[in-house]
């Protein structure tokens, strides 16, 4: 059934798999070529350089942005993935509790809910309180953004998960947050920290939100990307997004050989 | 933390107190929030730091009573009475709508050939397709900014295949817009279909066969309708946030036509006029309210469902 399922739509499924595949990709990496073009005009190639790349490290103002960008990121990322767990641990393995569903109507909705929406509502909260806006201010809505995602990662997984390991553990006389912290915690962990790195590349990557809930002279990356954008295409900005897309792919790189190495592990000592 | 079964010896108190706080977080920072913006939309504009008149101010004597005297709907009144904005509302609708029905007829078929990969194959498609997804949204317009400007490689390819004589204008069109949509967006369609695809019981189709079904038959009759779960979830999940879409209009299409989600930040970002842009706010919630319903039914009920 198998291979003549494969054989009758493998020709249909090869063209449409390669058509959205470029649709995804080949942008990017004409981004990526034309950061090394030669020339300030974009449109025209002038040969191979780096000048972009050696020009961006005096745009101190990009600089101060990307920094201001990678504290933001950690931070919430960091807030995100504690909470999102605490949270994707209470859905999956709690009772059903009053307010249950409210709870995870609650928590999904950041997902869907547009991003304008969500950022004038923070604002105006950050506003009622008398925050003064800066970088906690755009740490806490990034927290706001990004938990949900986390806990989609860590719940799926938990979901996934033999139970009964955790039951051994306790009937075996583990404390409750003995049997979590030696059985369940090291099972879920490549979720974790897949949700982390999720959280900070969406903390990264968000504009809309941050602009609202920024203050003077704290503009995150996009932010500062954005306000370049406005005015067209420029080298530089090729060039600060090759290195952004770099560092992302590095991310995914090591996070897969993470979540691989995690799971031979679980599994080589398994003989059962 | 909470074991499901053995519930009864686990509430200990931090664990509690661990399964409570992400709640508090979102009650404070989400739910708490959007009174301040339904506040904020009935109460008039000033100019002042901030720019709006205080609505209550409960120190005082009797400042309940004067702060319901205070309430104005004269925001919610302009929305009605001012083209702009319903047109606004009206635009938006009509894009998300459009965007969502592209992207179902793409997404469809990229998902279904993911789904019937070979086995081993299927991460490896699933990785490809998530990948753009981890890499900035605003690179991603910005790189098909390079693409559709004028000297960009399109039109460079269209005149080199004698398509076109002279270069097209792309940007600051509804088709680019559309086009940075259904890019952006692609993923969102792609994976709760692939998710219902892939989890497809393969001896129905089978059965489908053995009964005298064509492929195609069995595709209309068995497959299509049993992922109609995963379509509408991926359907809501890029329509809702569409209509409230700011960037790719604004980087992507022209600035005659305006979607909501613009008129909300020229409102507050350029006019300064917060009290308006709350009242839109609240107006588009409600307008989201019926989807942001059914999709977290369909959440819920897939998560349950996994449980």
């Amino acid at each position: 059934m198998a291979a003549r399922a494969l054989k009758g739509t493998s020709i249909f499924n090869i063209v449409a798999l390669a058509f959205g595949l470029a649709f995804l990709y080949l942008p990017i990496v004409i981004l990526v070529i034309y950061s090394f073009n030669a020339s300030r005009l974009v449109t025209v190639w002038g040969g191979w350089s780096t000048r972009w790349y050696g020009e961006l490290l005096s745009d101190r103002a990009m600089l101060d942005a990307a920094w201001m960008s990678l504290r933001v990121g950690v931070a919430s990322a960091t807030l995100a993935t504690v909470l999102g767990t605490m949270a994707a641990l209470a859905l999956s393995r709690g009772d059903r509790f009053a307010g249950r569903s409210l709870f995870s109507g609650m928590l999904y909705a950041p997902l869907v809910m547009p991003e304008v929406i969500t950022g004038l509502s923070l604002l105006l909260l950050f506003v009622a309180v008398d925050a003064s806006r800066g970088f906690w201010t755009v740490t806490i809505a990034h927290t706001t953004l990004t938990m949900c995602f986390v806990t989609v990662v860590v719940q799926s997984r938990l979901n996934g998960l033999d139970r009964s390991l955790e039951e051994a553990a306790m009937d075996l006389g583990c404390a409750p947050a003995r049997a979590f912290f030696a059985v369940t915690l090291p099972m879920i962990l490549p979720a974790i920290v897949a949700g982390w790195m999720l959280a900070f590349t969406l903390s990264l990557d968000d504009l809309v939100i941050a602009s609202f809930t920024t203050g003077p002279g704290a503009a995150t990356l996009p932010i500062r990307i954005y306000s370049e954008v406005r005015l067209g295409v420029k080298p530089e900005i090729n060039a600060i997004c090759t290195i952004i897309v770099a560092l992302v792919a590095l991310a995914i790189m090591v996070a897969s050989l993470a979540a691989k190495l995690s799971s031979d592990r679980a599994r080589t000592p398994a003989p059962l | 933390m909470a074991a499901g079964s053995s519930a009864r010896k686990l509430f200990s108190r931090p664990a509690r107190i661990a399964a409570i706080s992400p709640y508090v977080w979102m009650v404070l920072f989400f739910a708490v929030p959007f009174l301040f913006v339904l506040k904020i939309s009935l109460s008039q504009t000033a100019i002042a730091q901030p720019p709006y008149m205080p609505v209550f101010d409960l120190g005082k004597p009797g400042a309940l009573s004067q702060a319901f005297a205070m309430l104005s709907a004269d925001n919610f009144r302009l929305l009605l009475s001012d083209n702009l904005y319903v047109l606004s509302y009206l635009r938006s609708v009509y894009v998300a709508v459009v965007s969502t029905l592209i992207l179902l007829v793409i997404g469809y078929p990229v998902a279904y050939g993911m789904a019937r990969l070979p086995q081993r194959l299927q991460p490896v498609a699933m990785m490809l397709v998530i990948i753009p997804f981890w890499t900035s949204f605003l690179i991603r317009i910005y790189a098909w900014i390079n693409v559709l400007q004028r000297d960009g490689l399109l039109n460079d390819v269209l005149t080199a295949l004698h398509l076109v004589s002279a270069p097209v204008v792309w940007l600051s069109t509804d088709s680019a817009m559309y086009l940075g949509i259904v890019y952006s967006y692609f993923p969102f369609m792609i994976l709760p279909l692939y998710a219902t695809l892939s989890k497809q019981d393969m001896t129905l189709l089978e059965a489908a066969a053995d009964l005298g079904c064509s492929r195609r038959q069995a595709f209309w009759l068995v497959t299509f309708p049993m992922s109609l779960q995963g379509v509408a979830a991926g359907a809501l999940l890029c329509f809702i946030p569409i209509v409230g879409e700011f960037v790719i209009p604004d980087l992507l299409a022209g600035s005659e036509k305006l979607m909501i989600g613009q008129t909300l930040w020229l409102e507050f970002f350029t006019n300064r006029d917060w009290p308006v842009a709350s009242a839109i706010a609240v107006v588009l919630l409600v307008l989201l309210v019926v989807p942001l319903v059914i999709y977290d039914r369909l959440q819920r009920r897939q998560l349950e469902e996994a449980r």
